[in-house]
């Protein structure tokens, strides 16, 4: 290996990135967009359930529950129905996502101390969203139940086992936590392997790579030169990824940086590789693309456990995801950032991103010396 | 007619003839389909559960065995104090740890209200949210029986109290009741397979032939621009139904995904959509040179962010306000209402006519801008 010969082909792997625009707009503007959408659009924190009310009583213990249920960021009321309405019918039209219906006779049944059915209808449609609603109506409902009690006057029957609900790492429950470092990896993996897996078919397209065949380039320096330029780009990318983190989004890396970076390091090899490897095996830049970003993009969104959780998936799936880098980048990402732990805790995972970046590499060098690519 | 045949029947060879196309066109609907069905779950079960119980009375393994009789914990370990979790949570190994403390059982006894604490791994948001509401919900039913009991042994202090009514509340889920979470993504694949097929594969397919050369052999012809059109568009119209009928019986009879509403139906409203995603294939077929230029244009800067900003995988309502403006432009939005509606609530054309109509109209809108702009290419 020499570092004359490698450096050659980083300048001139830099020069030619550099003159496709096109290339370079989706290389940058497709991590920004993802970026932007998940930091700000997305997010499965649900608030401001549309809440339809049928107040078939009218009374006051009635108006104090439905105050309940709208007097925060959860509920908004959009609709005061009468009897009689179609209830089923406002769900499917999609003007309330859950109708309270509060029916007559429920103030008198509190006055006499009985229990008072309250009918909460929930449009499940939505499973995850329809989960939450059910959950805030439960919560609403116990603590007007516990100001009652402690309203009329009476001891404040506490139940019998004291619950303390300790939430770590992220205790507002805030889904951006849970999705921005997964969605570094994301980000990473599809611009890695695109960037590399267009870089040598670009070649072959063009008819250079005969050119750089015939000179006294070996497949290993090739193989550096190719992956030095967009590691060195995936690398900018990361920590402006981070900064927006940080800033916009208010995620901090809250474990040592220096760990972080190995561990992306490790990582990014292993997609560029990957990318090489691809581009080692097909003929043309469209055929590169798709292949390249079904390849990243499908295992990383879907089998990485970036947004649905693995222990979720059934048994072959979950199978699958093991040799899915992504997933183990994931656990790192996810323990430095929000857990504020070093790479020893993840050891394990390193291993794998390691095993992984060595086959790749192995891989695409073999498939990169071979005379006839 | 006969040179619409004629053109239909060229673009179906070179169809089959482009061997990459057709895996493409068959087995990326069928992949998305496979993950999206089977890895898109958010329901959450067996969560790991750490148990450290330091009274190890009878009555906390009693609370013990309702947490992992209930089905949705699993116990991964035991740890002798809270000071030992940490190392559980931090590598994943457990989501909840559940901490019983020294003198459970005689608190409860003598109804000194013993703590419990449970303690979840935050980071993901979704399931550590969804743990923690199981874990309440079983604390709350056993601190119901204990109550119940304590009445029924009869200790005065409980008996004396004044009654006083409680409301109770009463769910109903209706459309689905096991609040599955795949029920919600399954019908999502069909907009994501339509967007492929009749809006990326087309735009390409009209690109390759402007890169080839091959269209101004075609303008030469006596063909006139709509046959050229329809010609190239209809090939890829067939495709996305063949797809649409697949991946509807995949969602029903391998996914258990119900159609509550009428098949008819949803192949009626699909061809409004489909004519929206082939204008928009059209559209963008005008605006590039290259076949790469196209995929880029239509994967990154159409695909993406309808699907994201559609409520397909995360609900509208969550977004911030302006967002949720912006997908008023965005047309699987409609057809996302639309499946749902047809799928889940079984709803008919009474309901889902705003969103047909929006459609339509996008659909009239966008299909003839791009053969306006097409024909302009032409000549």
């Amino acid at each position: 290996m020499s570092p004359r010969k490698i450096w050659a082909v980083a300048w001139k792997e830099l020069i030619q990135a550099a003159r496709d625009p096109l290339s370079l707009a989706m290389l940058l503007g497709v991590p920004t967009m993802m970026l932007l959408l998940y930091g700000y659009a997305l997010s499965f924190d649900v608030r401001h359930i549309r809440l339809a009310v049928q107040d078939l009583d009218k009374s006051a213990a009635s108006r104090d529950l439905v105050t309940a249920f709208t007097n925060n960021e959860y509920f908004t009321e959009v609709a005061d129905l009468p009897a009689g309405a179609d209830l089923q019918r406002l769900t499917e039209r999609r003007q309330a996502k859950a109708v309270l219906v509060i029916p007559e006779g429920t103030g008198d049944r509190l006055a006499e101390g009985r229990p008072a059915p309250i009918q909460l209808l929930v449009d499940g449609a939505d499973a995850n969203t329809a989960s939450s609603v059910m959950g805030y109506a439960a919560a609403i409902v116990a603590a007007a139940n516990t100001a009652r009690t402690a309203e009329a006057g009476g001891r404040i029957e506490l139940a019998p086992l004291a619950y303390e609900p300790r939430v770590w790492y992220n205790p507002e429950l805030d889904s951006t936590h849970f999705l921005v470092p997964g969605l570094i990896g994301f980000i990473l993996m599809l611009t890695a392997v695109l960037s590399t897996a267009l870089s040598v078919v670009r070649e072959k397209e063009r008819g250079t790579m005969e050119q750089l065949r015939v000179t006294s380039l070996k497949p290993g320096e090739l193989i550096v030169g190719k992956i030095l330029p967009y590691l060195g780009i995936s690398l900018t990318a990361t920590g402006l990824i981070l900064l927006a983190a940080r800033y916009l989004f208010g995620v901090a890396v809250r474990g040592p940086y220096l760990d972080l970076f190995v561990a992306t390091l490790i990582y990014l090899i292993g997609a560029l590789a990957f990318g090489l490897l691809i581009s080692s095996l097909v003929d043309s830049q469209a055929i590169a693309f798709q292949v390249g970003s079904l390849g990243s993009m499908l295992p990383a969104i879907f089998l990485s456990g970036f947004i649905f959780p693995i222990r979720s998936m059934p048994a072959v799936l979950q199978a699958i995801t093991y040799v899915v880098p992504a997933r183990y980048f994931n656990v790192v990402l996810r323990g430095v950032i929000l857990k504020g732990a070093g790479l020893g805790v993840y050891l394990k995972d390193v291993l794998f991103l390691t095993i992984y970046a060595t086959v790749m590499m192995t891989l695409a060098w073999i498939r990169l010396s071979r005379k006839e690519v | 007619m006969h040179e619409l045949l004629a053109v239909i029947k060229k673009e179906l060879q070179q169809l089959r003839r482009d061997k990459k196309v057709i895996p493409a066109m068959v087995l990326g609907p069928i992949i998305q389909l496979l993950a999206l069905g089977y890895a898109a779950n958010l329901d959450v079960l067996n969560v790991p559960l750490l148990l450290v119980d330091q009274d190890r009375s009878e009555a906390s393994r009693d609370l013990v065995d309702r947490f992992l009789a209930s089905g949705y914990f699993e116990l991964v370990g035991t740890e002798d104090s809270p000071e030992g979790i940490d190392p559980w949570l931090l590598d994943s190994r457990a989501q909840l740890a559940l901490v019983i403390g020294p003198e459970y059982g005689e608190k409860l006894a003598t109804g000194r209200r013993p703590e419990v604490q449970v303690i979840a791994d935050g980071t993901d948001s979704n399931s550590a949210g969804l743990g923690l509401g199981y874990a309440s919900r079983i604390l709350a039913s056993v601190g119901m029986e204990i109550r119940q009991a304590s009445l029924g042994a009869g200790r005065p202090a409980l008996r004396a109290m004044p009654r006083i009514g409680t409301y109770d509340l009463v769910p109903r889920i209706w459309y689905n009741p096991d609040l599955k979470t795949r029920w919600f993504y399954v019908p999502a694949i069909l907009a994501m397979v339509l967007l492929l097929v009749t809006m990326i594969l087309p735009s390409v397919a009209v690109v390759r032939e402007k890169e080839i050369g091959t269209l101004e052999q075609l303008i030469v012809t006596p063909l006139r621009p709509w046959q050229l059109i329809l010609g190239k568009l209809m090939p890829f119209v067939a495709v996305g139904m063949v797809d649409l009928l697949v991946v509807t019986a995949l969602a029903v009879f391998l996914f258990k995904v119900p159609l509550r509403g009428s098949l008819f139906l949803l192949i009626a409203l699909s061809f409004l959509f489909i004519l929206v995603t082939l204008g928009l294939g059209l559209l963008v077929s005008t605006l590039v040179r290259t076949q790469q230029q196209a995929m880029g244009f239509c994967v990154y800067l159409l695909m993406v962010p309808m699907i994201y900003l559609s409520g397909l995988i995360f609900p509208i309502e969550n977004m911030p306000h302006g967002f949720q403006i912006a997908t008023y432009i965005i047309p699987v939005r409609y057809y996302a209402n639309i499946l749902r509606g047809i799928f889940l609530r079984g709803s008919g054309i009474d309901v889902l006519w705003p969103d047909a109509l929006v459609l339509l109209g996008m659909g009239v809108g966008v299909l003839g801008m791009a053969v306006l702009r097409f024909r302009k290419t032409l000549e």
